[in-house]
Order: structure tokens, then C-alpha cells, then sequence
């Protein structure tokens, strides 16, 4: 039924036999995995460049770099991170998983899975090139507000723009298959309030990419005829306005920032109950806390914009908004503790990252809510105190989700158990490492530090130094992952088809390694 | 170390003793606690109090909610160390079986929705007070170019543009970094105080945001659009902030420093200020009057290139990749000399080279010209008039 590895004619030589099988390839579990390496990838790359500028950031002054390559620095990490490590991390997982969960064969849409991946090769190769092009790599932030980015951009803007278009196609495509495959492959029984919850909230991620990543593009492609094709879409002198930027660009950013974690509150919901040995508490409330959050999540985008001068009914606006998306994201928090509660709990490496996901992403969680009070936000706005913010919802949120995730299914992806004495060392040298980095920024922040400055005054210098030290600790440890990984898929200690004792669900029902077909006849869910 | 930060030491000690002889099994959680925000407050990493009314009330509203935060946090995080202890599975080895509960779902609802009303209700009082930009004494337009701040006093007719002062050699680490590293400039903003004073800010180019901590105020500064920000500042003294919007390369490097005078010796700057406007009005008459020498304009077009052109086109003048072009060999600069001035008077749309004409006089742009046509590695022999730049305006 299903084009798949086996097509590619047979009689070649072995590479091009790889190649062909990896670039035609039509099956879940094979995007899956291109999805994840990719990832992985593309998270040393955007971590490399992280320690550069921290490196820098070690000692006031100006030690190794210009302050423009700095800029670079800091705007491609942001990039890389945002669009290259995390998104297709939880696009790599919901292909592994989706189809696994609800007994599906594979995803509806296999042809459109593999366009969608390779996409993405392209996409990066694009915006990495520009740090090779005269005037090197875009420099303005992640965030790219005009007319910095227009006007003032240096030429490699257009792959930029190029680049984000198509990693744009690639997610709107990937989440148009991850709807229709779980609205129309799931197995006879599984009912939607059936579904486990990691597929649930890549149904509502899903979503929230087809909503947003179209505005995006939108904004890329005013940016692109603003720059070539006079118009003046956010230039004043042409009758533009440059906070029009910003709206369209937060109207998709604070959406990204739940595409970014909702799969994450899903793997934590999935994790906890099985190493608690107890159901997850409040499923139906799970759902629908996260899927208000998502629809909150496109009207509060202003809350990114209170020093810009808007009126004083929308300022207020966006900050009661703001505070509201608290509720409901307190009430998964509350949930997770719940289900801890009263259950029978053990601690191998995947509960180990999923709790470390709950503890720091409710910190990140609560800075937010500081964030949120406008008055107050004038004092954080742009300054490393924001950082912090981002930081704690995103490395323990969205990576340590990630991670939790690897931990806990690779041993049905390669059939294999990962060294749980090393994974142990991994989380917790990750945690101690993660917040010596994130903390200070906090404190750094408050005193005043602005962010993405290449150069600092004397005040800021001890922290930052501290923070350099941690990040590169940080680093490290994410190399013992790197090898914890890799010794997994060469090899150890045969896992067992249920793998997790309190494991439950169909993904468990197959054998471990997942065969590349399964569920060829669907599964019966009662 | 100001005194209110020692002050705010002391009572956090004294709650801190008083806590530890009322109940001592929390005794290593009060040691432990003090120290932590003793260091915090000592080393000056809470948000800092700043100066004005405004500062202070918003520190306020940031320690509740941060108090609010560190009380969910410690509730949530209690909650799940005692299950992560008690509820092991060597403790517990047979799991629960209950999953739901509405009552404790609609409780865990309602008590954040509470804190949070709580929260929003002198969070809303603040903001309107903030943006209540009325009654002001003084207004003062504040324009943010790459990378320099420029002031005008718009009641009084005087303006001036205000540039980082620290020295190149101290951000290359050639030479010791002073006290006020970056955050130094040429030319102080002065203010009175216990004035209302209300900020226009705006921008010749790119975004930047205008910061100064201690004042709470930020306000971004928009090209082509005018921000309204206010403050009041009791107590006399000099304050310093930063841009806070990233601005291109020398987003680091544009620093505020604003002087606050007693209202009479505001009065009495002014005054200076409008003089020193009319002699430098005649100095520029009796400048572009004479011709000068290469000898004479040399020096002074080394410093204008120094302390303007050098952090992008470097003091060498060899540039940086294609977005600062080198002067060395340039084509402008080398090239007919009214390309030259007209290039330096007006600037390049849509690049950071920005007009220099409102910026410089006639004798630092007729020196500059004539030291990058004579040194950085050029050499036309050609001397530059003041009266030339004059015409040219
Ligand atoms: C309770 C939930 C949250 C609240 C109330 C909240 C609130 C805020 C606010 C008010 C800001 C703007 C701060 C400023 O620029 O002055 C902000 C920034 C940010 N938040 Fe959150 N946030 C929450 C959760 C999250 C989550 C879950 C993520 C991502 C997974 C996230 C990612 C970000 C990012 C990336 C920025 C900075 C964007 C930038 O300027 O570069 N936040 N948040
Ligand atoms: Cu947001």
C-alpha cells in the first residue's frame, strides 16, 4: 500500500544504496529518525555558537570578536534553536509516535512526510551560507524587527527570508499530516479523549503551525518587498509603520512559543504516569487546559511589546490576557504533582528528565508571570532577565522534554536499553550545569544588563563570567548525551516489548525494535 | 553601597532572627535563607530601587510578585519533593488508583484566578500612572541614531548629541577599564529636579529604546514615530543607563548619562547653554571667514574621525567587510571632492552611514575631509574650507 525502503532498486553500490534509501524513504519511523538526527545537528551547531558569544560575554571588553560577528552569533543561535533543534525534535518524535500511539500503519500523508523532511536540509544549508557571504550572517536578533532588518540588513538577509520560508512550508506541511493522520488513522476504540496525551497536544500544536507559520511567512515576505520591491510596509517615510512588524511577527511568535512546549507538556504527561505506576490525574482537564492555553496563545502577543508605546487599553489588554494563560498552565503543573501523588515511584532517566522538566519550566513559568505585570516589564524588558525567562521554558522545558522523550522510547526504536548509570549523570550534570548558567541571568538582569550586548559594564562582570563557566559545562554534558545515544543504537542490554513496567499503550504492544511496519492490521482499543 | 541597600539588609536580617528564635526546627532554613538574600541584596542583583517615586513602586510590585512566585514555588515544589520522598515506590509499593477529583480541580483554579486579581489591581493603578504623560514642565526630544543619543530642549531652543566617551584602547583591553566602563558619555542630559519632565523619544534610523534604570523609565524610540514617557526625580545626582533595543553593531555602546541639578542650578545651565549656543554661532562665522592650513586642520580632523568615523571604518581606516567600506584607497575619497562632502553632509540612504551635517560644524567636517584625503593611507594634497562646507549645506 505504502511506497517504502524497499522500492529502491537493488544491485547498486552500497552508498548510493544508503543515500537513495534515506532521501526516498517513505516511512514514519525513517523520517522520524532524519527528523531527530537532524535535530540533534542542528542543536551542536546552535550550541557552538552559543558558546562563542558566552565566551566573549566571559570578560567586558571586546576579547575575540567584533561586535557585529557577535550579533551574528546571537541571532543565528536563535535561529538554529528555535527552528532548527527544537520544532524538528517534536516533529521527529510525533512521526516516530503518532502513528505508534493510535495503531495507525503509518502517517495518511508518507509521499508529503518526505518532502517535508527534506526541506529542511536545505532550509539550514541556506541560512548557514550566509555566514560565509560578504557581510556576513544576518545580525539583528532572532526576532529580525524591521527596519534593522530591512533597511539596515546586510544582503544574506534574503536567504534568510528564503530559508524561513521554507522551513515555514516544511512545518505547515508536517502539521497538515500529523491533523489528518490522527483525525483519520486511529485504531477501531480509540475515541479523541482516548488518544494519550503526547498526541493530543501534537494535535493542538498541529494547529497552532497552520495558524502561525503562514503569518510568518507573511511577515518574511513584506520584509523581502520592502527590501527590493519599494514598498514600505514598515518604513515610516513611505507611509509604513515598523511596530507593524512587530505585531505581525508576535502574532505569530507567541503561538511559536507554545508550538514550542506543548509537545513537551505532552511527553511529561505521558512519562510521569507510567514511572509513577498511577493514571495521569485530570486527563480530560489536561486537555483542555492545554487546548486553551493554545487559543490564548494568539491574544497576548503584545505582552512582547510594552515599551513600545502602545495605548494604555491595550497595554492593559495584553496583560490581563497574559496573566490569564497562568490559569490554565498552572493546572497542568498541579496535575503532574497529582499524579505523582499517592503513586508508587521510581526514577530512571526518563521520569528523572520529565520531573526536571516540571521543576524548572514552572521557574520559567513564574518569571513569566512577572513578565506579564506591564508596569513592572518596563524595568525587564530587554534585559538579561528575559533571557532567563526563555531560558528556563525552553533548555529544561522543550530540550529536557526532548530528552525525557529519547530516554524513554529509544529502547523500542533500536530494541536496545541506554546506560542508565550514565543517563543518570547525564540529567543530573545537565541540571547542575543548566541552572549555574540560567540563574545568574536572572540576577544580572535585574541589575540592569540589557540584552544582546557584545560588552558589558564592570558591575555585570562577575556574574557573567559565572554564567560563561556554566555554559560550558553545559556543553559538555550534552556531549555524554551525544555518546549515550549513539552507544544505545550500537548496542546493550536487550529491551523487553513493554520495556517500562508501568508502561501502558499501543506503542508498547510492538516488538522492540519497532519492525519498520507495524499495525498493518489495526489494533482493537476498547 | 547605598544606604538603602544596607538598610534593606539589616530588616531582612532582623525578620530573618526573629523567624529563627520563634521556631527553631526551620533554624537551617533561616540560616540558609538569609544568607542567600543577604548576598543577593549585598551584591546589588535585586532590581535596583532608582531614584524616583515611580522606581520605587514598581520595585515594590516586583518583590510581590516575586514573593508570590517564591510562595507558589515552594508550594508546588514542597508538594512534589514530600510525594517525590514519601511516595517511592520502596515506601509506597502499592500505587493509588483515584485520578480525578473536580472539587480539588475547581479549588487549584480559583486560588491562582484570586492571586492574580490580586496581582493585576496595582499592576493597572501603575500603568495608567505611567502612561499619564500630562502636565509636563519641561519637554525633551530625545532622537536615537547609530549609535548616539541627541537631546533638544524643545521649550528652550537648545539641543546637543551625546556620545559615548570611553576610550576604544579600554574596550581592546589595551589599556585598564574606568570606573564607568561604556556607561560615559561627552555630553550629559541635564534635568532639573522635582520637574516633571517628559521624554519625546524617536529615531533617525533603526529601533533603539531609551533606558534609564533608576528613573523606570524605557521607552522605545521608533523612526518616523513619537514615544511619550515622564518622570520626577527628587533627588539631585548623575544616573546612567543604556540603549535597550538592539540597534546594530554598536548597540552596547550607546550609553545615557543624565545629570540631575537643584531647579536654580538648572536654571543657570540653560543660560550657559544658550550662550555658548551664540558663541559657537560666531565662532562658525569667524571659522569659515579665514582659510587654514593643513597644519591646522590635520589634528582636528584626526580627533572628529577618531571619536565619529573610527568605530566603523576603524582608526586605520581599513574598514569592515562591505558594510563599513575602508577608507584607504576609496573611491569617494578619493574621487571629485563634492561627492565627498555631500557623501559625509547627507549620508547614505538605507545604510548606518548617517548625515553628518546636523551632527559636526563646518570646520570638524571640513577637517575630517581634509585628514581622510591626507592620511589613513590617501593622499590628494587638497585642503577643505569650512566656507566650502558652508556653501554646500
Ligand atoms: C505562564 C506562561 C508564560 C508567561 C506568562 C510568559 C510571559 C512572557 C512575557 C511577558 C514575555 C515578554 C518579556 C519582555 O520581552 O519584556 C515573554 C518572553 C518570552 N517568552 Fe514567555 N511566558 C510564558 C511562557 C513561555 C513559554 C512556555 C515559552 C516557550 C516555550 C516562552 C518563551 C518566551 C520567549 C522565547 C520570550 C522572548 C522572546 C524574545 O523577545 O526573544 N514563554 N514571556
Ligand atoms: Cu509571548
Amino acid at each position: 500500500m505504502i511506497a517504502h525502503a524497499e522500492t529502491v532498486p537493488s544491485g547498486r553500490n552500497p552508498l548510493v544504496k544508503f543515500i537513495l534509501r534515506w532521501l526516498l524513504t517513505t516511512n514514519h519511523k525513517e523520517i522520524g529518525t532524519l527528523y531527530l538526527s537532524l535535530s540533534f545537528l542542528l542543536f551542536f551547531i546552535g550550541g557552538a555558537m552559543a558558546l562563542t558569544f558566552r565566551a566573549e560575554l566571559a570578560q567586558p571588553g571586546l576579547q575575540l570578536m567584533g561586535a557585529d560577528f557577535y550579533n551574528q552569533m546571537v541571532t543565528l543561535h536563535g535561529l538554529v534553536m528555535v527552528f532548527g533543534a527544537v520544532m524538528p525534535a517534536f516533529v521527529g518524535l510525533a512521526n516516530w509516535m503518532i502513528p505508534l500511539q493510535i495503531g495507525a500503519s503509518d502517517m495518511a500523508l508518507p509521499r508529503l512526510n518526505n518532502f517535508s523532511f527534506w526541506i529542511m536540509p536545505f532550509a539550514f544549508g541556506l541560512l548557514l551560507s550566509s555566514l560565509f557571504m560578504p557581510g556576513g550572517a544576518p545580525n539583528f536578533g532572532w526576532t529580525f524587527y524591521a527596519p534593522l532588518s530591512t533597511t539596515y540588513g546586510p544582503p544574506s538577509t534574503d536567504f534568510m527570508i528564503l530559508g524561513i520560508h521554507m522551513m515555514g512550508i516544511s512545518s505547515i506541511l508536517g502539521a497538515i499530516n500529523i491533523i489528518v493522520t490522527i483525525f483519520n488513522l486511529r485504531a477501531p476504540g480509540m475515541t479523541l479523549m482516548k488518544m494519550p496525551m503526547f498526541v493530543w497536544t501534537w494535535l493542538i500544536t498541529a494547529f497552532l503551525l497552520i495558524m502561525a507559520m503562514p503569518v510568518l511567512a507573511g511577515v518574511v515576505t513584506m520584509m523581502l518587498t520592502d527590501r527590493h520591491f519599494g514598498t514600505s510596509f514598515f518604513e515610516a517615510s513611505g507611509g509604513g509603520d515598523p511596530l507593524i512588524f512587530q505585531h505581525v511577527f508576535w502574532f505569530f511568535g507567541h503561538p511559536e512559543v507554545y508550538i514550542m512546549i506543548l509537545p513537551g507538556f505532552g511527553i511529561a504527561s505521558e512519562i510521569i504516569p507510567v514511572f509513577a505506576r498511577k493514571r495521569i490525574f485530570g486527563y480530560t482537564s489536561m486537555v483542555w487546559a492545554t487546548g486553551s492555553i493554545a487559543i490564548l496563545s494568539f491574544v497576548v502577543w503584545g505582552h512582547h511589546m510594552f515599551a513600545t508605546g502602545m495605548p494604555l487599553a491595550t497595554e492593559l489588554w495584553f496583560m490581563y490576557a497574559t496573566m490569564v494563560i497562568a490559569i490554565p498552565t498552572g493546572v497542568k503543573v498541579f496535575n503532574w504533582v497529582a499524579t505523582m501523588w499517592g503513586g508508587s515511584m521510581t526514577f530512571e532517566t526518563p521520569m528523572l528528565f520529565a520531573l526536571g522538566f516540571v521543576v524548572m519550566f514552572t521557574i520559567g513559568g513564574l518569571s513569566g508571570l512577572m513578565l506579564a505585570i506591564a508596569p513592572v516589564d518596563f524595568q525587564y524588558h530587554d534585559t538579561f532577565f528575559v533571557v532567563a525567562h526563555i531560558h528556563y521554558v525552553l533548555y529544561p522545558g522543550a530540550i529536557f522534554a526532548t530528552m525525557a522523550a529519547v530516554y524513554y522510547w529509544i529502547p523500542k526504536w533500536t530494541g536496545n536499553m541506554y546506560d542508565e548509570r550514565l543517563g543518570k549523570i547525564h540529567f543530573w550534570t545537565a541540571v547542575i550545569a543548566l541552572n549555574l548558567t540560567f540563574f545568574p541571568m536572572h540576577f544580572v538582569g535585574l541589575a540592569g544588563m540589557p540584552r544582546r550586548i557584545a560588552d558589558y559594564a564592570l558591575p555585570f562582570t562577575g556574574l557573567n563570567t559565572f554564567a560563561t563557566a556554566g555554559a560550558f559545562l553545559l556543553g559538555l554534558t550534552q556531549l555524554l548525551f551525544l555518546y549515550i545515544v549513539i552507544k544505545t543504537v550500537r548496542g546493550g542490554p536487550k529491551a523487553t516489548d513493554q520495556v517500562w513496567e508501568g508502561a501502558k499503550g499501543l506503542e508498547w504492544t510492538v516488538p522492540s525494535p519497532a519492525p519498520l511496519h507495524t499495525f498493518e492490521v489495526p489494533p482493537k482499543v476498547d | 553601597m547605598n544606604s538603602q541597600i544596607i538598610n534593606e539588609v539589616i530588616t531582612v536580617q532582623l525578620a530573618i532572627k526573629r523567624f529563627f528564635v520563634r521556631s527553631r526546627s526551620y533554624g537551617a532554613w533561616a540560616i540558609l535563607i538569609s544568607l542567600l538574600s543577604t548576598t543577593v541584596l549585598a551584591q546589588g542583583w535585586d532590581m535596583r530601587p532608582g531614584v524616583t517615586e515611580m522606581s520605587q513602586h514598581l520595585r515594590t510590585l516586583h518583590h510581590i510578585s516575586l514573593w508570590v512566585c517564591i510562595v507558589v514555588g515552594a508550594v508546588v515544589f514542597g508538594a512534589m519533593f514530600y510525594t517525590i520522598f514519601a511516595h517511592r515506590r520502596s515506601k509506597n509499593p502499592i500505587p493509588a488508583t483515584w485520578h480525578h477529583s473536580t472539587k480539588v480541580e475547581i479549588v487549584w483554579t480559583i486560588i491562582p484566578t484570586l492571586i492574580l486579581v490580586g496581582m493585576a489591581i496595582p499592576a493597572t493603578k501603575a500603568l495608567i500612572e505611567i502612561e499619564d504623560n500630562s502636565d509636563a514642565d519641561l519637554t525633551i526630544l530625545v532622537t536615537g541614531s547609530q549609535w548616539k543619543w541627541h537631546y533638544q530642549y524643545l521649550e528652550a531652543g537648545i539641543g546637543f548629541y551625546s556620545n559615548m566617551s570611553t576610550p576604544l584602547e579600554q574596550i581592546n583591553n589595551t589599556e585598564a577599564k574606568g570606573e564607568h566602563y561604556l556607561l560615559e558619555v561627552d555630553n550629559h542630559l541635564v534635568i532639573p529636579t522635582n520637574q516633571k519632565v517628559r521624554f519625546l523619544t524617536s529615531s533617525d534610523d533603526v529601533i533603539h529604546s531609551w533606558w534609564v534604570p533608576d528613573f523606570a523609565v524605557k521607552q522605545d524610540a521608533l523612526p518616523g514615530f513619537i514615544n511619550e514617557a515622564w518622570t520626577r526625580v527628587p533627588e539631585p545626582g548623575t544616573y546612567r543607563g543604556q540603549c535597550t533595543e538592539l540597534c546594530g553593531m554598536n548597540h552596547a555602546y550607546m550609553p545615557i548619562v543624565v545629570d540631575v541639578l537643584p531647579e536654580d542650578e538648572f536654571e543657570s545651565w540653560l543660560e550657559d547653554q544658550r550662550i555658548a549656543l551664540e558663541s559657537m554661532g560666531e565662532a562658525a562665522i569667524a571659522a569659515r571667514s579665514r582659510d587654514w592650513s593643513m597644519e591646522e586642520l590635520m589634528p582636528i580632523g584626526e580627533d572628529t574621525y577618531l571619536s565619529n568615523c573610527a568605530t566603523c571604518h576603524q582608526p586605520d581606516g581599513s574598514g569592515q567587510g562591505i558594510t563599513y567600506p575602508a577608507m584607504t584607497g576609496s573611491a569617494v575619497v578619493n574621487g571629485p571632492i563634492e561627492n565627498h562632502i555631500s557623501t559625509i553632509l547627507n549620508g547614505v540612504a538605507g545604510t548606518e552611514m548617517q548625515a553628518w551635517g546636523p551632527q559636526l560644524s563646518d570646520l570638524e567636517i571640513a577637517a575630517v575631509i581634509t585628514y581622510e584625503r591626507n592620511s589613513l593611507g590617501n593622499e590628494t594634497g587638497e585642503v577643505i574650507q569650512p566656507l566650502t562646507i558652508f556653501n554646500s549645506r
